[in-house]
């Protein structure tokens, strides 16, 4: 019994060492980078707003270089609690999770000595960045749960803006936009099954193509009818932000999470309803054994291909209306291929997440903030070139991927095709 | 060869020009202001997609105009089209290998840039005599391409990291660092702001095939050897066997000896090593200086070429002749007919999709025995 205890403990133990030595070693690079080693110091300024009132702000000053220390040593302690919590055989996943706030925040002090800092915004735009990333990795778990593989993530993104743009300034009405989107995408998603399960051709291949037949679909139609006739074509115009009522006037959360546009609101909606239905409804259950055996899923009855058919269709709508966001909740028109890799990163986000929701939403938060902080960045200045910044969340994503990560294991049966009467295994 | 094996591809690309062309024609502002005279809307629609095909031709194969001038002239779009095929030839047996080996090399284009950052680095540094400079620019871009290819099967051997993941990571990676290197005063060109490398030296070009009328060049030929090179070694070499054996299943090569990490790594070194010729052709070739675009779109085009050709080398070099035909002449088709080149995306899109779905255009064109050949598998995450 011990032999079978110790072999199923062994794998996810090595990885939480693996990923301690990352941190631990991360977490010295920032004592000595950011803490020790710059010989001039200069006040960093950190504004947080914070009621609904952008004029109510609070301002902290910090000395660049004792900041980047104090966060670093707090750092440096997360790792030490994770070795202990790693002694105890738990899970190190607050200890992790300070460490990164803590690390970032020393980075911070470092990179922006003398500069401004507004807080609030950083985070703000954060979540702004990452609200395609969620919903396409929403995509990716309702999908890859039940055993498809949805590397169709882009181009249904992109359907979805595509589509939401035109309709919305066809009509003038920016709810049917809103409406059309998730149609869209789930047309592309439609394909992706067809083709996937009732013709059983290879998944990673067929998403692949579906994004290319996507971008030179909407890339040719852009030019020759959205450029041309601009006024009527695409002015969809953007969702005005919409404050909670109460909620927006919290402190600091408020102006980040309750005064955003109804896609986010959409986007919190789905996400909760997917999480929850995942794991505690028959529809989940279901999902989630034709993803892992589905052998045994038929067995009891259950019509795999019903479900996975069923599942790619609502990934593709979920897709489509994240796609929206690009065109109604952000930037007003659409433009060729504006939805530039979204879709791969949302995938990332996904195996970074480990195929769980709330851990995909986790990743795209993360990736949208490395995102927003690379640009706050480049306008304030900082002592390393923009183009590395600009690396860093896919560097970051590769030391994840190898060193916390590992060895990822996706749904058992995630891109085998099903045929009736048993036999992917 | 077998002409059996030919009705599918040539029926897929058929169906894909006729899915197109009624793209073409149903966007057209003056078809649709047919609405109410059917039978002339659609003898309209017929002509505005055959205008755009005809320019297609034109801009791919043969242009009886520019044969007014000189008949070897009018092979001036042949041989673009050699000139377009060249890496995407290299970049598709980039994917192709990798791909029968189960790996899904996604990151050919970060490869290529790679590449691309090497051959023009060692073209316009360094003085070399004649030959010598321009054999030494390949050989840098494909130790640098190799490298970074590998380094995607080490972290898989080592690790397990996914190389889909690491290959997406790594494309942009790539982009961004040749963007700093723009930047900086050993690359940025004296006198320019903008972002574009000085051009390589005479003596690392790639020599002319056609004279100085075409610019047909050698990096055909090499992508040619190439593909004689990768097929040699698929087929005929125990290390072709290996790779092949580790594709096709991985435990079972693992309980027969062969070391799947030796494998995933190397494979991944040579795969990024073709890629990188393949941005060593470009630069030495077609285009001596080295700009921030320079990836094109090498990476998808890739993969699409490399699934057109199932994963074959001799089926590479034909799809990428086909891809590299719709390239010229897509360029040609936007500047005479207003039909935007993003049509040849949607084009080889389609191409693959019905090649990669026989069970469609059987049932579509009522055929039977016609042999489908092998599909291209990849490996799901858990592979």
């Amino acid at each position: 019994m011990s032999t079978t205890e110790v072999r199923a403990l062994s794998a996810p133990e090595r990885r939480r060492k693996r990923g301690i030595i990352t941190m631990g070693s991360l977490g010295a690079f920032a004592l000595i980078l950011f803490g020790l080693l710059p010989k001039t110091s200069a006040p960093v300024t950190f504004n947080f707003v914070l009621g609904n009132e952008w004029v109510l702000t609070r301002e902290r000053i910090v000395d660049s270089k004792s900041g980047a220390l104090v966060f670093a040593v707090i750092a440096l302690l997360a790792v030490l609690l994770s070795v202990l919590q790693f002694r105890a055989r738990k899970t190190i996943r607050f200890a992790s999770g300070l460490f990164g706030a803590s690390f970032l925040m020393s980075f911070l002090c470092w990179a922006a000595a003398g500069k401004f800092i507004p807080f609030t915004g950083l985070l703000q735009g954060a979540l702004f960045l990452s609200v395609p990333l969620i919903f396409g990795a929403m995509a990716g778990v309702l999908s890859e749960r039940s055993g498809v593989i949805n590397i169709a993530i882009e181009g249904q993104l992109l359907a979805g803006a595509f589509m939401s743009g035109v309709i919305a300034s066809l009509t003038q009405n920016k709810i049917a936009g809103l409406l059309v989107a998730p149609f869209a995408g789930a047309a592309i998603a439609w394909l992706l099954a067809v083709f996937a399960i009732k013709y059983g051709i290879d998944q990673v291949v067929l998403g692949f193509v579906l994004n290319v037949l996507v971008i030179g679909l909407t890339g040719f139609l852009y030019k020759k009818l959205l450029i041309p006739y601009q006024s009527t074509w695409n002015s969809g115009g953007t969702f005005a932000p919409i404050e909670i009522p109460i909620l927006a006037k919290i402190p600091v959360i408020g102006p980040i999470f309750f005064s955003q546009n109804i896609i986010v609101y959409l986007m919190y909606a789905a996400v909760i309803l997917i999480h929850v239905a995942l794991f505690k409804s028959k529809w989940g259950l279901r999902t989630r054994a034709v993803g892992e055996h589905p052998t045994a899923a038929e067995s009891v009855g259950i019509d795999v291909n019903k479900i996975r058919f069923r599942n790619v269709l609502i990934a593709g709508a979920v897709a489509g209306l994240g796609g929206a966001f690009f065109t109604l909740g952000a930037v007003g028109s659409f433009s060729k291929e504006m939805t530039a890799g979204k879709g791969f990163i949302a995938l990332a986000a996904l195996i970074f997440g480990r195929w769980s929701p709330l851990g995909a939403v986790a990743a795209a938060l993360i990736f949208g903030f490395a995102d927003n902080l690379q640009g706050l960045l480049t306008i304030t200045g900082t002592p390393i070139p923009s183009e590395f910044m600009l690396m860093a969340p896919y560097i970051a994503t590769i030391i994840a991927v190898s060193g916390f990560v590992g060895k990822v294991r996706a749904p058992a049966a995630d891109g085998i095709a099903y045929k009736r009467g048993g036999g992917s295994h | 060869m077998n002409l059996k094996k030919l009705i599918l591809p040539a029926l897929s690309f058929a169906m894909a020009l006729f899915v197109s062309g009624l793209l073409v024609a149903f966007s057209d502002s003056n078809v649709l202001a047919l609405k109410s005279q059917p039978l002339e809307m659609i003898s309209k629609a017929f002509a505005t997609a055959g205008a755009a095909y005809w320019a297609l031709f034109r801009g791919s194969i043969f242009d009886p105009q520019l044969a007014q001038d000189s008949f070897i002239h009018g092979f001036y779009p042949f041989s673009e089209t050699l000139v377009a095929a060249s890496p995407l030839i290299l970049t598709g047996l980039s994917v192709a290998l990798a791909f029968r080996a189960g790996l899904f090399n996604i990151g050919a284009q970060g490869q290529f840039i790679a590449g691309a950052i090497g051959a023009s680095w060692v073209g316009f540094t360094f003085d070399l005599p004649v030959g010598i400079h321009v054999v030494a620019a390949i050989v840098a871009a494909m130790l640098f391409s190799g490298l970074y290819g590998g380094f995607v099967g080490l972290l898989k051997a080592r690790t397990g990291a996914h190389e889909v993941i690491v290959t997406i990571m790594l494309n942009y990676v790539a982009g961004y660092f040749l963007l700093w290197l723009l930047s900086t005063t050993a690359f940025l060109r004296p006198g320019r702001q903008d972002p574009l490398a000085p051009e390589v030296g005479p003596n690392a070009r790639l020599p002319l095939l056609f004279g100085s009328d075409l610019r047909a060049n050698f990096g055909f030929i090499v992508a040619l050897i190439a593909a004689a090179a990768i097929w040699w070694l698929l087929n005929r070499s125990t290390w072709g066997f290996r790779f092949r054996a580790v594709g096709a299943n991985a435990a079972a090569s693992r309980t027969a000896g062969i070391s799947v990490a030796r494998v995933t790594t190397s494979v991944m070194f040579i795969a990024g090593a073709l890629a990188g010729l393949g941005g060593a052709v470009q630069i030495l070739g077609s285009e001596p200086a080295m700009t921030a675009g320079v990836g094109g779109s090498f990476g998808f085009d890739a993969i699409t070429v490399a699934l057109l050709g199932r994963a074959t080398p001799i089926g590479t070099v034909f799809a990428a002749l086909l891809f590299g035909a719709l390239r010229a002449g897509g360029l040609t088709m936007q500047a005479s007919t207003e039909t935007p080149l993003d049509l040849v995306l949607v084009i080889q899109a389609l191409v693959v999709l019905f090649i990669a779905a026989p069970a469609l255009i059987k049932s579509l064109f009522r055929l039977k025995n016609v042999d489908a050949g092998e599909t291209v598998a990849s490996k799901g995450w858990n592979g």
